[in-house]
């Protein structure tokens, strides 16, 4: 942290906090994970029938909790169920330009979930809007193994 | 099939523009000037350094300033032998809870010139200041303490510290 | 069940408390509802306490906070990672088992030393939502489109929650902004997120909140007209935003049935909705009629301290019956993505 001085009295300093976290998935999330660098979605059946993604540990209802035998695929590709537009994009986000956040609900699944759509522009963005997943170059085990969605041609 | 993921890295960075408040920054602006001040509480009138602006112990706001000298003793210590980033000291090193001279609560630096097996409750030290012209609105213009040379401090003089 | 009231409220609210730390703003609050309460300081039997240490970057300044309270000798004190009201909960839980009489809880907020809408990403899932960074803006967003086009609303019902709000925020000395623009000057303005528009959004700011409960006879020797908690319940639904329907909020809707909302009228509604269709939701969600007043001092859109803004929903409504200007009323206060977590308060007087 290095001093910096304002006009008034009181001291300002910018002040960075940095946290290397390291998280282990676990049966379940490990799944999903490794499912993404072989460019699959792994999703899960909870005890009502839907088909959520990424999968479950626990069921959101009963709390019962689900095993790898509720594992199944879905995707790759899905459709645009509610969605906004960020004009300036900061430098965590996956996209360097403007792009739309979405809640993307995969084919095979009934939960929609969060990532980036890369369109050209927010006209082009629409709920209902078919999209697909382009796949980062080398992934990592990571959300972002996927890149962003991009609209079906 | 690819081996599978175990985990994943989550890096997290966050960025503040950080203010230390009005008591903190005249405490800091005063260590620029080779002058450490402390506030004292108007009920019980112990001495706060650094303050934090208020009395932790009457919960009232500290307002009256008061200069306390660059000279303490020693209420307790800790060999570190652990290194950390942004920590230059050479380890081991003597991490020391010092109680200045008319200061009512102890606060903590570092000991040096002296060897590790001689640090010890009621050691009398002073500050050892950077250069003038590298002074500067931070604790580390104090560089650290060192052994004054005066006799050691009796018990009594600091138990409430230690 | 004990009878527990909110005996004294203060509040300090600013749009950025760059001069002082959360000692020198916290205390004042402190010691203006302690004042106002009747009850020595040494006297108060618990003390909570609700902040997060994310939002100024500052680890255990919740810890070093506890010096604006005097907190030695030791006292009986907790803390909740969490928004004051959750601390007021636990207060009225420790009041209830007949351990203190009284409480003080407070609840603050230093976010305005970094990015709010960027500190907030770390209360989403940590694996699979927070290493995409969205900002709370377009969380928000996500939901209000999901609302409009499931017909609960349009883009006007935005503007003219957000008109109504910065007209009541005019009366309000604690309020970051006010205004009193029409909807349709409100929808000339540009998108934040769309279909969001700043004015839309939370004024987010810094400050402080402090509230005094007190246990039946001890609330009513000190104070003419308390303001009794006749029911208080939180529920939470499911953090993963695609499980649940974002168009509603079912928790709130369980928390505001067993907090008994709906057993007689309900004079005034402090709702801690940080967006403007938010408001709309937890209306619907509390069965709040018409004639109710909604959100009069202009809401968390108008001045929004975070970890404190749920508990000044509730002292505001306090504030109302410990003067007498209303009978009975609903604090409400939120947390986590999209109204995932919400606490209801309902408050009378005698």
């Amino acid at each position: 942290m290095g001093e910096t001085e304002t006009g008034g009295e009181t001291l300002r300093a910018r002040h960075v906090l940095e946290y290397p976290f390291r998280r282990s998935l676990g049966p379940i999330l490990e799944r999903f994970f490794t499912g993404l660098t072989e460019q699959r979605f792994v999703g899960s059946r909870l005890d009502d029938g839907r088909v959520v993604v990424p999968p479950a540990e626990f069921d959101p209802v009963t709390a019962a909790a689900l095993g790898a035998d509720r594992l199944t695929e879905v995707g790759p590709g899905g459709v645009v169920t509610t969605w906004t537009w960020v004009g300036a994009p900061g430098p965590k986000h996956p996209l360097d330009r403007p792009f739309a956040w979405a809640l993307i609900r995969l084919d095979g699944a009934d939960a929609p979930f969060l990532h980036a759509v890369d369109v050209a522009q927010e006209s082009a963005m629409r709920t209902g809007l078919r999209v697909k997943p382009r796949w980062a170059a080398a992934p990592v085990g990571s959300i972002r193994d996927v890149a962003c969605f991009e609209a079906e041609a | 099939m690819a081996d599978p993921v175990k985990s994943i890295v989550t890096p997290i960075r966050l960025e503040y523009d950080y203010t230390p408040g009005r008591a903190t920054s005249r405490f800091l602006r005063g260590i620029a000037r080779h002058c450490i001040l402390g506030q004292e509480c108007p009920k019980c009138h112990k001495v706060y350094v650094p303050p934090r602006g208020s009395c932790p112990a009457c919960a009232v706001p500290t307002e009256r300033e008061v200069e306390v000298r660059d000279t303490g003793t020693v209420v307790t210590f800790s060999i570190i032998r652990v290194p950390s980033e942004n920590i230059h000291f050479e380890l081991p090193y003597a991490a020391i809870s010092v109680l200045l001279d008319g200061a009512g609560i102890p606060f903590f630096h570092v000991v040096q010139d002296i060897p590790l097996d001689q640090v010890r409750m009621g050691l009398r030290v002073r500050a050892r200041w950077v250069a003038t012209e590298a002074l500067a609105p931070t604790i580390a213009s104090i560089e650290c303490f060192v052994p004054s040379g005066e006799p050691d401090a009796p018990w009594e003089s600091f138990r409430e510290h230690s | 069940m004990r009878d527990v009231a909110i005996i004294s409220f203060a509040q300090s609210v600013s749009a950025r408390e760059s001069e002082r730390n959360e000692v020198e703003f916290l205390m004042p609050v402190v010691r203006e509802a302690i004042a106002a309460s009747g009850i020595e300081r040494s006297e108060i039997g618990f003390t909570c306490s609700g902040s997060s240490d994310f939002l100024q970057g500052q680890p255990f300044a919740f810890v070093m906070a506890l010096d604006a309270v005097g907190a030695w000798p030791p006292i009986r004190e907790s803390h909740v990672e969490q928004d004051g009201a959750w601390a007021l909960y636990e207060a009225w839980v420790k009041i209830q088992t007949g351990e203190v009489e009284s409480a003080l809880v407070y609840g603050f907020g230093k976010g305005a030393s970094g990015d709010l809408g960027e500190i907030l990403a770390l209360s989403l899932d940590p694996y699979c939502v927070t290493p995409l960074w969205p900002h709370a803006d377009s969380i928000a967003a996500l939901q209000a489109r999901a609302w409009i086009e499931a017909g609960r609303g349009t883009e006007r019902s935005l503007a003219e929650i957000t008109s109504r709000s910065r007209r009541a925020a005019r009366s309000n000395p604690h309020a970051i902004v006010s205004g009193d623009e029409t909807p349709d000057e409100l929808l000339a303005r540009p998108y934040v997120a769309s279909p969001l528009r700043a004015h839309d959004c939370a004024a987010n700011g810094d400050g402080a909140s402090a509230v005094v409960l007190a246990a039946g006879d001890l609330a009513r020797s000190v104070c003419s007209r308390p303001a009794w908690i006749r029911g208080i319940d939180h529920r939470v639904d499911p953090a993963s935003l695609g499980v649940r329907d974002l168009t509603r909020a079912p928790s709130a809707e369980l928390a505001g049935l067993r907090a008994g909302v709906g057993r007689d009228r309900i004079d005034v509604a402090e709702l801690y909705a940080p967006y403007a269709h938010q408001e709309a939701i937890l209306r619907q969600a509390l069965g709040l009629p018409e004639t109710t007043n909604v959100n009069p001092s202009g809401g968390a859109l108008c001045g929004h301290v975070m970890m404190s803004c749920g508990l000044q929903r509730i002292g505001e409504v306090a504030r109302r019956i410990l003067s007498g200007t209303a009978d009975r009323g609903v604090g409400h206060a939120t947390h986590g993505p999209a109204l995932q977590q919400n606490l209801v308060c309902v408050l009378e007087g005698e």
